[in-house]
C-alpha cells in the first residue's frame, strides 16, 4: 500500500473530528536530531493521526494539528528526550463528540 | 483566581474523578474538580460497556436520567482469521431484567451527565483548565496545584489524581513511573451511525436490547490485541487495540488494522451503509496487578487509569475507575471525620479499603496474564486462530473424506504449527495464569 493512499485515508478520518487548534503553540515537538531512533521512526507508521513524517533529509518531523492526545508517542519517545510532550492548553486540542 | 482552600482537589472529570468528587461533595466536603477538556468527556474514549453495579453504589437511581444506550442481552466472542470467525455466543432473556446489569454508553454524553451530578452534589467544577504542576510544601507534602489559568496556586488538604492513563502530573512529580510500552495498548475506534431499526434487525434485538462482539485473531497481525463491536441505540462503536510495544516493533498502522477489521467478511455486513462520524484514539493500561504503582502519599492519592487499575483480560476499566474513585473519596471523608491530617500514614486507609474490594482481587487473579500474552503473542494471535479456523472448516466441510482422516489432519496441523511440547506448555501456562 502506498503512503499517499494511507495518508489520504487518515486525513479523511480526522476530518470527521472536532479540533480547537491553538495557533503557534504546538503541544508536541521533536528535538533536532541527525538520525532518528527506531522508536522515533516507528511513529511515522504507528501514530494513529499520522502526525509524524520523514522529511527529505531523513529526519522525523511532527505537525500535531490532528493529534488525538493518545500518548503513544510520549510512551515511546519522551523518556529518551527525543520529543517534548505536553497537553494542549485547557479547552484546546481534540474535542470528542462521542468518545 | 480562587482564594479559598479546599478539602480536596480532584484532577480530571473522567469515571474515577467524577466518582471521587461526587462521593466527597455529597458528604459536604469542599471539593474543586479541574478538567482540561472544554466539557467533561471531550477528551475521553471508551468502547463502551458500563457496569451498573459500580455506578449504583455511587448513584443508586442513575437509571432515571443517565444517558444509557442499550442494555446487553447478548455477548459474542470471536476468534478470527482473514476470512472466517469461530465464535461463542451467550444470550439470555434473564438480562431483560428490571435493573439491567450492563449497558452500552457514549462517553462524552455519559461524562457530561455524571459531571452534572457532581455539580448538583455541591462540588465546584472548572473545565478548560489543565493542571500543570503539583505544589508541595517544604516537607514534600502535596498542598495544591498550579494550572494554566492566570493566578497563583490553588490549595487543598488532599489532591486526588484522576488524570487517566497518561498521568502527566504524577509521573512528572516522580510519584510513579511513566507506563511502559509493553503495559499500555493503543486503541483506535470509529462511531458508525445507522437507524435503530437496522441495528435491531441485524443483531436480532428488540427495543433497548443490545449485543456486543469481542474479537481476537489474525486481525491484530500477530500483535497482542483485541477488537470490539458494541451496539448503541443509533450507532455502532467499533475498534481495535494492541500493545504499544508490539506496534513499535511491527510498525503496523492502527488505522490500517481498523480498516481491515471493518472490511472483514464477518464484520462488513453488520456495518454496511453506516455513516462514520468520529475517529478516536486512546491508551488502555494493560500491565495488570504488577503494574500498579504507589497509590497514596503525603497529600495525594491516585485512582483509576492513572493508577493502572484496569482489567485488560475482561475489558473492564470504567468500573474499576468508579470504584477506586468512590473508595478514595470514602477514605478521605473518614480521615477528615477523625480530624486527622491527609498524610501518607492516614491515606494508607485508601489502599487498605481498595485491597478488600474486587478491584485489587480481580487484578491479583490475573497477575501473570499480561506477561504470558505478551511473550506468546504470535501463537495466541496468529497461529491458534488460523488453526481453529482450519479445524472448524475441516469439521464442517463435507467432501467425502472419512471423518477419522479429517481428525488426524486437524491434530497434525496443530502439532506441526506449534510442536506437541509447545502446545502443552502454552495450555499449562494459560491455565496457571487464568487460575
Ligand atoms: C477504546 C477503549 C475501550 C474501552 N472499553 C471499556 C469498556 O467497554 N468498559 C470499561 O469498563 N472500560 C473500558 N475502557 C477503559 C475505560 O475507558 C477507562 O478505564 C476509564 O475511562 C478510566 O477512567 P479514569 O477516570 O481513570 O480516566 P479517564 O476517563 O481517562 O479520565 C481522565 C480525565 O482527566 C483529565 N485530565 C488529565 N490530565 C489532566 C490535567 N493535567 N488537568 C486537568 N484534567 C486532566 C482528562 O481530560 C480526562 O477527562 C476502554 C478504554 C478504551 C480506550
Ligand atoms: S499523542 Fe497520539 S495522536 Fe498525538 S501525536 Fe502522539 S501518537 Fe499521534
Amino acid at each position: 500500500m502506498t503512503m499517499a493512499v494511507t495518508k489520504l485515508r487518515v486525513e479523511e478520518k480526522l476530518y470527521q473530528n472536532r479540533y480547537l487548534v491553538d495557533p503557534g503553540r504546538p503541544h508536541i515537538k521533536v528535538r533536532p536530531h541527525e538520525r532518528p531512533s527506531a522508536n522515533l521512526l516507528a511513529l511515522t507508521h504507528i501514530c494513529p493521526a499520522k502526525c509524524y513524517e520523514l522529511n527529505d533529509k531523513g529526519q522525523v518531523e511532527t505537525t500535531p494539528d490532528g493529534c488525538m492526545e493518545c500518548g503513544t508517542c510520549r510512551v515511546l519517545c519522551e523518556a529518551s528526550g527525543e520529543i517534548v510532550w505536553n497537553y494542549p492548553r485547557g479547552g484546546f486540542g481534540v474535542l470528542f463528540k462521542f468518545g | 483566581m480562587i482564594e479559598e482552600e479546599f478539602d480536596a482537589i480532584v484532577v480530571g472529570a473522567g469515571m474515577s474523578g467524577n466518582a471521587a468528587a461526587y462521593t466527597m461533595a455529597s458528604q459536604g466536603l469542599a471539593v474543586l474538580q479541574l478538567e482540561r477538556g472544554e466539557y467533561p468527556g471531550s477528551k475521553n474514549v471508551q468502547g463502551a460497556i458500563m457496569y451498573a453495579d459500580m455506578l449504583e453504589q455511587i448513584i443508586p437511581d442513575f437509571r432515571n436520567d443517565a444517558p444509557l444506550e442499550r442494555h446487553l442481552v447478548e455477548q459474542r466472542f470471536w476468534v478470527m482469521d482473514d476470512t472466517s470467525h469461530t465464535g461463542m455466543q451467550y444470550r439470555s432473556d434473564d438480562f431483560n431484567e428490571a435493573r439491567p446489569n450492563r449497558y452500552t454508553i457514549i462517553r462524552a454524553q455519559f461524562d457530561k451527565w455524571f459531571s452534572r451530578k457532581v455539580r448538583e452534589a455541591g462540588a465546584t467544577v472548572l473545565c478548560e483548565t489543565t493542571v500543570t504542576e503539583l505544589v508541595r510544601n517544604a516537607k514534600g507534602k502535596v498542598i495544591g496545584v498550579r494550572t494554566d489559568r492566570a493566578g497563583g496556586p490553588i490549595y487543598a488538604n488532599v489532591v486526588v489524581l484522576a488524570e487517566g492513563v497518561n498521568g502527566l502530573l504524577g509521573t512528572r512529580a516522580g510519584l510513579r513511573k511513566m507506563p511502559k510500552p509493553e503495559s499500555v495498548a493503543l486503541a483506535v475506534k470509529e462511531m458508525h451511525f445507522l437507524p435503530d431499526e437496522v441495528i435491531e434487525q441485524r443483531f436480532g434485538l428488540q427495543g433497548d436490547e443490545g449485543c456486543v462482539i469481542e474479537a481476537a485473531g489474525t486481525i491484530s497481525r500477530s500483535m497482542a490485541g483485541l477488537a470490539f463491536l458494541y451496539t448503541n441505540k443509533e450507532s455502532i462503536s467499533l475498534g481495535i487495540g494492541c500493545l504499544v510495544s508490539d506496534f513499535a516493533q511491527t510498525r503496523e498502522s492502527p488505522y490500517v488494522l481498523l480498516d481491515a477489521f471493518k472490511h472483514h467478511p464477518s464484520i462488513r455486513p453488520l456495518i454496511a451503509g453506516s455513516e462514520v462520524k468520529e475517529y478516536s484514539a486512546h491508551l488502555i493500561p494493560e500491565g495488570g496487578y504488577k503494574a500498579i504503582p504507589q497509590l497514596f502519599g503525603d497529600g495525594w492519592v491516585a485512582v483509576g487509569d492513572a493508577a493502572q487499575l484496569n482489567n485488560a483480560i475482561h475489558r473492564e476499566g470504567s468500573n474499576l475507575a468508579m470504584t477506586s474513585g468512590r473508595i478514595a473519596g470514602e477514605a478521605i471523608i473518614e480521615i477528615k471525620g477523625r480530624n486527622q491530617p491527609m498524610i501518607r500514614r492516614n491515606l494508607a486507609l485508601y489502599k487498605t479499603m481498595l485491597d478488600k474490594s474486587f478491584v485489587v482481587k480481580d487484578l491479583m487473579k490475573y497477575k501473570d496474564m499480561p506477561d504470558l500474552i505478551h511473550t506468546n503473542s504470535r501463537n495466541f494471535f496468529m497461529t491458534y486462530p488460523q488453526l481453529m479456523s482450519q479445524a472448524a472448516q475441516n469439521f464442517m466441510r463435507v467432501d467425502g473424506t472419512p471423518k477419522i482422516e479429517k481428525e488426524k489432519a486437524t491434530t497434525a496441523a496443530f502439532i506441526k504449527a506449534r510442536s506437541r511440547w509447545g502446545l502443552i506448555s502454552d495450555v499449562v501456562r494459560l491455565a496457571l495464569a487464568w487460575r
